[in-house]
Parts: structure tokens; sequence; C-alpha cells
């Protein structure tokens, strides 16, 4: 039976399942015609849940271990001598028993083994399906009968209906728990694993970032040190930050203080823009346009600027969080009550004067605490450097030359043909919790002060 | 009468002073105006050098370097029976491999040589360099051609009026983007070839036409001029489909319970605390969170849409829990007190009042997240979407890319010259995507928001 099949009978059983409910609710009040507690709907939707969600759970159970489990006992039913040592071969084989098994049919002799283990797993199937169908059959007749007969007027259907949806409420929310546990366990996990071949103290503090390709008994672990990736990483933030902030800032300011009406109408929805397109753009753009013009640019002055290097990503980069630093320090500015603005003024102050010495530091909390989110953006971003900064994994202090990062070398370290279980690997998850920590701890503050700023003024 | 004296002195000191600043003070205030106009006229012309850029590279890729000419299916060289079918008896492998030897007979017919002869009756010089001829011709027009004769078997023997992509090379050189006065030894085509080019561009057979090849067709490496977004298309699609499915109605119903049922306490200040957090998480650590437990625990297939969905709808949870939250605190308490007055319960107050009411915020919410997910990349790259595809996925379970991992592929691509155009093609179909969905998500706040 295909999946849609079975989706649209567990479909049909739950639209026969509420009218059942409906009609059993309607009869129980005729025939005793006391007053129910619940509307008939209610008694429907109870019924459904009755009846089809224990039935669905069964279907979900067998499709995600059932092949699995055939598979395991197909294999353990094979003689021992014709068991293949490994796990690729064993997959070959299960695909060729599988396909003997489903009818497609082999190129070449089936050897009498496959036929027997192929006829054993059409069997187990056969089987597991029988008793999955049977199973959903009985849980849902149950759940028919056993609201059949616990219909009464005095039923609390409502309740329980209500009930179940808080219950899936509930679990909607973990969802994102279950995120942030997933997160620190899978990238802890893997990280420990590398500090297995890696110490910690070479990883951290070491200067050299040089991660060699795992050769066969190559035990030298060496190049691991993530240094010159944190000076890249930070170098790009801070050019990015002298961009966007003053940038940002004044942007802010004159919108939320200064202009027009109009202008800020079509000015913040057009800077917002910037916002919403893509990093994998930007690259192209600090790649194709921003790295070449630098070049020229150091020519004409006589600097040998990289087209690739820490200034194009960096530059380039600031681009991106203007709008994000803008729109942050306009929903604060803005904040800022009238009756501080107007006291400023009253007492002959100038506009400027009232920015600089009243709103700015009523507001400094709030801005700082968009300056942090805004770092651990430009910390975690990604594209822009893969594509701009030039992947030169080297200490050095000049911005016009090509430089590597933490994000950088995660996505290397992936996507190339390595073994996962390599330390080569390995190394990306250590780099990614590195950034996870980093990141989490800005966010924390800044959130933390964000929050209390509004506080304040609320 | 003195004490009177004393102040006045006071005063006018006072003013001369204010007065005497008060030109410093006019001209500080009309730098720091200045200042702020500069940095807006900047940052509104960063993006307009963004777009002009991108647009000025792109549009010209859509027409691309085509023949417009007469092929004919030669019988002489097209020697093939007609497809097989399933034989009453035969096993599915049997006919299997019946069809595999067929399809390989099929693909040993030279229709690079239909082609070559095609030009060759328009420009006589042809003839005497096949090897050039073909290279005119990008050679994904050559399964089109195979996919003709499949299609159709009568076609063999015709003559059929056909579009037919040059190949990239010959679209760099008659579009100017290679510089024409470089040494044979750097240019990418024979010296006879560029020539060949020119005269059938003057004569009119390859023109510049608008191509659809880049939005029909899948990627390509061995015919670049054919490359398409169809594949990264498709594979964008049902990532956005499996994002819909689950982070809308698992993002709205976390807002409802953290908005309308949570009680107050430590474990819902946790949870959104943690919400907060997770939606400045960096999207690359997505990516980690992608590799390690769907691939390596769950065994689900590398480059998938499945596996990418997934990741893309954790991300996307927390951007639909925060918006719909926001929604849902904007609507007025008296709703809920009035549905609660009448009787309701609190379940029913909130599926039969507040809900509607929500409706075009949650859309929104939507939307915002579904084009946050539509631009992401980098949490790809780690989950093998980066990987060359060259087919249109079919299903979410099959290989493939996405629409702006397509673009980090295209950008890296040696042949620059043409996939400068190319690359920045493609993103004006996915800026197009973005746009037209922010502005859909600005519309419905303009057009449904209601004030309280």
């Amino acid at each position: 039976m295909s999946n849609l099949a079975v989706v649209a009978v567990l479909l049909a059983l739950a639209a026969i399942a509420y009218q059942l409910g409906l009609a059993r609710s309607r009869g129980v009040a005729q025939a005793s015609g006391a007053r129910m507690h619940s509307l008939p709907r209610y008694h429907g939707l109870l019924v459904v849940l009755r009846a089809v969600v224990p039935a669905t759970a069964v279907y979900l159970l067998w499709t995600l271990f059932g092949g699995t489990i055939i598979e395991a006992m197909v294999i353990a039913s094979l003689p021992s001598e014709h068991i293949p040592p490994e796990a690729l071969q064993q997959r070959v084989l299960l695909q060729r028993i599988g396909n003997l098994a489903s009818g497609f049919g082999l190129l070449g002799e089936a050897q009498a083994y496959e036929q027997a283990a192929a006829t054993y797993m059409q069997r187990l199937t056969a089987t597991g399906q029988a008793v999955t169908a049977a199973l959903m059959a009985t849980l849902a007749a149950l759940g028919l009968f056993w609201s059949w007969r616990k219909t009464t007027a005095e039923t609390r259907a409502r309740n329980k209906v209500e009930r179940a949806v808080q219950i899936a409420l509930i679990a909607c929310s973990a969802v994102a728990i279950f995120t942030t546990v997933g997160i620190v366990l899978s990238v802890l996990g893997e990280s420990l694993r590398f500090f297995q071949f890696v110490n910690p103290l070479d990883f951290f503090f070491g200067t050299t970032w040089n991660p060699r390709f795992a050769t066969v008994g190559d035990t030298d672990q060496s190049g691991f040190g993530m240094l010159p990736l944190m000076a890249g990483t930070l170098m790009i933030s801070l050019i990015a930050m002298l961009v966007a902030v003053p940038l940002g800032l004044m942007t802010a300011i004159y919108l939320a203080e200064y202009a027009p009406y109009h202008v800020r109408n079509v000015a913040k929805p057009i800077i917002e823009v910037l916002a919403g397109i893509p990093t994998i753009v930007y690259g192209f753009f600090a790649l194709v346009t921003v790295g070449p013009f630098l070049v020229e640019l150091g020519e004409l002055v006589g600097l040998s600027i990289r087209a690739t290097s820490a200034l194009t990503a960096g530059l380039v980069m600031g681009i991106m969080i203007i709008p994000f630093v803008s729109s942050l320090s306009d929903d604060i500015i803005t904040q800022v009550p009238k009756a501080m603005r107007d006291g400023s003024l009253a007492l002959g102050g100038t506009r400027s004067e009232t920015v600089i010495k009243v709103i700015l530091p009523a507001a400094l909390p709030g801005i700082v605490g968009a300056i942090l989110l805004a770092v651990s953006r430009a910390i975690g971003e990604t594209m822009i450097v893969v594509l701009a900064a030039g992947n030169a994994p080297v200490l050095t202090a000049n911005p016009f030359e090509a430089v590597s990062t933490v994000t950088v070398s995660i996505v290397n370290q992936l996507t190339g043909d390595q073994d996962f279980a390599s330390p080569q690997s390995l190394v990306a998850f250590a780099l990614g919790l590195t950034l996870f920590a980093m990141t989490l701890i800005l966010n924390v503050i800044a959130l933390a002060i964000v929050r209390k700023y509004r506080e304040q003024y609320e | 009468m003195n004490s009177s004296t004393h102040s006045d002195q006071g005063y006018s000191a006072i003013r001369q002073r204010v007065e005497s600043s008060l030109a410093r003070r006019r001209n500080q205030e009309l730098r720091f105006r200045a200042l702020g106009i500069a940095a807006v006229t900047t940052a509104l012309a960063l993006v307009a050098i963004l777009f002009t850029t991108i647009l000025s590279k792109g549009l010209p890729a859509f027409w691309q370097a085509t023949f417009v000419m007469d092929v004919h299916f030669d019988p002489e060289v097209i020697q093939i029976g007609p497809k097989p079918t399933a034989m009453p008896g035969e096993s599915p492998a049997a006919f299997a491999q019946r069809l595999t030897q067929w399809q390989l007979d099929l693909n040993f017919i030279d229709f690079g040589q239909i082609i070559h002869r095609s030009i060759a009756k328009l420009l006589p010089e042809a003839d005497q360099h096949p090897e050039g001829a073909a290279h005119l011709v990008t050679s994904g027009e050559l399964f089109a051609l195979r996919d003709m004769v499949v299609a159709d078997p009568g076609i063999v023997g015709k003559t059929v009026r056909l579009k037919l992509l040059a190949d990239a090379n010959v679209d760099v050189w008659l579009k100017g983007n290679i510089d024409r006065d470089l040494p044979d030894a750097q240019q990418q085509l024979s010296a006879q070839t560029r020539q060949m080019a020119d005269q059938l561009y003057a004569k009119g057979v390859i023109q510049n036409k608008f191509s659809t090849a880049i939005f029909m067709n899948p990627d390509s490496r061995s015919s670049l001029a054919s490359a398409g977004l169809a594949g990264a298309f498709m594979g964008s699609l049902f990532m956005m489909i499996i994002v819909i499915l689950l982070a809308v109605p698992i993002g709205v119903a976390s807002a409802i319970y953290l908005e309308e049922f949570a009680p107050k306490n430590r474990w819902t200040d946790l949870i959104e605390v943690n919400i907060n957090n997770l939606a400045a998480v960096p999207s690359i650590v997505f990516g980690l969170l992608g590799a390690a437990v769907f691939i390596l625990w769950f065994k689900l297939p590398l480059s998938a849409p499945i596996v990418g969905g997934l990741v893309l709808t954790l991300m996307t949870l927390p951007t639909v829990i925060i918006a719909t939250r926001s929604t849902l605190k904007a609507i007025p308490p008296s709703i809920r007190e009035a549905a609660l007055g009448v009787g309701a319960s609190k379940v029913q107050a909130i599926t039969d009042h507040v809900l509607p009411l929500a409706r075009p915020g949650i859309l929104t919410a939507t939307i915002i997240g579904v084009a946050q997910a539509l631009g992401e990349t980098a949490p790809l790259l780690l989950i093998g979407m980066s990987a060359f595809v060259a087919s249109v996925p079919a299903t979410a379970f099959d290989q493939s890319t996405a629409l702006p991992v397509q673009i980090y592929l295209w950008q890296g691509n040696e042949l620059r010259n043409f996939f400068e155009g190319r690359t920045s093609a493609a993103i004006i179909v996915l800026l197009a995507l973005m746009l037209s969905l922010n502005s859909l998500a600005i519309w419905l706040r303009k057009h449904y928001e209601t004030r309280w």
C-alpha cells in the first residue's frame, strides 16, 4: 500500500469518526432529553482524536522503523558465509535481494541463498504490513467503539479536546528548545570527538591554520590553530562596524529626527531592501565590483590592495549591516520619550544639541545593544567572506591582504571529500562551537540590554 | 537698586555669550544635518549601485547568441530502430537491459555531424574546419536533437527550421565580453571558429535572441550555454513547501502558546530568551546541526531538499514565532475578554476571535520567513547541496541544489567571461522572487493593518 493511499484512508477514517461522533451525540441528546455538556462538534473531534491518532502513530512507527527491522532480520537469516563484512557490500546485497523480492528481477542468475532471502523478505514485508494494518484497524475500531459507549450527556468532550489542543501547542513550543539542545549536543559532541585528536590548547591558541588532508598512517595532527581565523574574523567585523555604525546611526538619527514625513516614508523601506538581499548576492557584488574597484583605488594612491581582502569583505559586510543598525537604532531613538526632547528644545537647545546631549545618552544602552547584535551578525556571516575575503589563513594586521575566517573554514572543511570522522572534518564542529559560544554571549548581553532599556521607557 | 543693576549686567553678559555662540551653534547644527543627509544619501546610493551593477551585468545574459537555421535530419547519419516496448512475459530486468542497449545505440548517433552539415550548407568554409564548426553550437543542443528524434521518429529525413543556442565561448566572442585583440594562445576559440562565428553573425544566421534556457534547463557542465536554473528552482520550491508546511504551523502554535496560555514563570522565560537567541544564531550553525543530526544520525540523503527544508525550517522558526507573537500582542485584550464574557472557553476565544483577526499578520510572518529561507546559502553548503546536479529533482528526496547555491556554484565557474553574466542573471531571478515576496508582505501589512 502506498503512503498516499494510507493517508487517504486515515483522512476518510477521520471524516467518518467525526460524523459518527456528531450523530451519536445528537442521538444521545434526543434519547435522554438531557442538556449535553459539549456541542456536537466537540464530540466529533474527540472521536477523531481517539480513533485516528493511535492508528496514525502505529503507521508512523512502521514507516520509520519497519524497513530497518526487516533488513536486519534478513541479514541475520543469511548463512554466515554469505554475510559480507563491509557495510557497503551489505547494502548492495540488500539492494539485490530487495529487487528480487519486489519482482523487479535481476540481471543474471540469482544465487540460491539470495532467492531464499528474497522469499523471506517478501514474507516479512507481507507479515509486517498485515500486522500494521490489523493493529491500525483494531485501534481505530476500539477508539470508535469506546467513544460510542462513553458518549453521554455529561461527557466533557470540549474540555478533553481543548486539553489535547494545549498539549499540541506545548509540544510545538518545545521544538525551539529542542533545536537549541540539538545544536549544543551535536556540535559539542562532534567537537569532543575532535578534541580526542587535537589538544584544545593547540586549537584555541595555535597560530598556524593548515589542516592537511588525512593520509593513511598520518598521525601528525598539527596545523589546527584557530588564532589566524579568529584574527581574520575580528578584523573583518571591525571594518564592517566602522562602515555600518556611523552610516547606520546617522541614517537613523536623520530619519527619526530631521527627515520630513514623506522622505522618511520613501527612504526607510528602500534602505531596508538592503536587509532582504541574500548574502550570496553581496558576496558576488564584493567579488565582481567592489574588489576590482578597490584595486584601482589602491593603484591610484599607491597602495597594493588585493581584490579579495579583509577590506573588500569588511566594506561589503558593512553595507549589509547598515539597515540592521539603522532600523534597530531608529526603533530605540523613537522610543525616547517626547518630553525629554521637548524639554531640551524648550531650554533653547538646537536639534543637534538635543540629539547629541539628550537623546543619544538616553538611548545609549539600546544602541549599544543594537551594535552588539550587529557584531554577532558580522561574526557569523558566511557567504560574503567565502567569496571576498581571499581564504588565506595567515596572521596579519594588514587589511589589504587576504585573510580567512572561522565561517570560511567551516565551509571549507565540510564541503571537501573528507571522511566525516577525520579531524579535518570534525574541526568544523569545534569552530562552530566557538562561533556559537561567541555569538551566544554577545546575543545574551545585547538582548538583556535592549530588554532592560525597553522596560525603562515603557 | 544696586542688586538689580548687578543682575542686569549679569543678564547682558549671558546674553552676549549666547549671541556670540549663536553662529557657531548654527553652523554645528547645519553640519550635523548635512552629515545625516550624507549618510542617507550614501545608503541610498549603495542600494542604487548594487542594483545597477547586477542589472547591467545580468540583463544582457538573458539574450544569447542563437543559431536560426534549417537542420536536415539526415537518415544516413541517424540509424536507429523504434524505442523498445515491454513484451509480454518479459521480466522487468530483461526489458531494462534491452532499453539500455537501445539508448546506448541512440547515444552513438553523431548529431554533431548533422549540425556540421547544416552549417556547411550556409557557410561552405565550414567544411574545411569540421572541428571548428562543431564547436559553434553548444553540446546540449545535440541532446535536444536526439530528444526530438526519440519523440517523433518520423522527423528523420525531414528538414526543420530550428533555434539552437551557440556555444558559450561563441556568445562571449560575439558580445565582446573577451578582448578581441588577445593573441590566439589566450583565446578560448580557434581563429577559424572565431572567423566563422563572425561570418555567420554577419549573415544573420547567429542572432542575439532572448533565450529561455536559463529558466527551462537544469545545470550543465558540458554545455555551459544551456545551463539553467530549473533544477535549482525546483529544489528551492520543495524546500519552501517543506518550510511552509512545518515552520508555519509549529511557529504559529508556539506563538499562541507563549502569548496566550503560558504562565509567566522561569520556564517560559527560558523559552522566550531561547527563541530570541535562536533568531540571532548564525545560519551556518544550523548547517552544522543539519549535518550532524539529519545526515550523520538519521542517515537522510545528502544534497536532498528534504534535509535542506528541515534545516531551513529550524532556522526560520524563530522568525515566524517572533513575528506571530507581535501580531497576537497587538490584538487588544478586550476582544478576548468579550469572548470570555459571553461564555466562550479560552481555546474558543482564540480559535474563533483572536486567530481570524491575526490572519494577515500570520500571513506576513510566513512570507517574511519564507523570503529569509529562500535566500539562505551557507547552511545548505554544509549538507551537501553544493554538489553538481544535472537533473530536475522529481521529489524532495532527490539530489538537488537551490537558487542561492546555484549562484554560488556559477560564480566559481572557470569560464568567467560567460558566467559573470549568467550568475547576475540568476541573481536577478532570485531577487525578483524575493522582492515580490517582500512587497507582498508589505502590501498585506498596509492593506489589512488595523489600528486599535
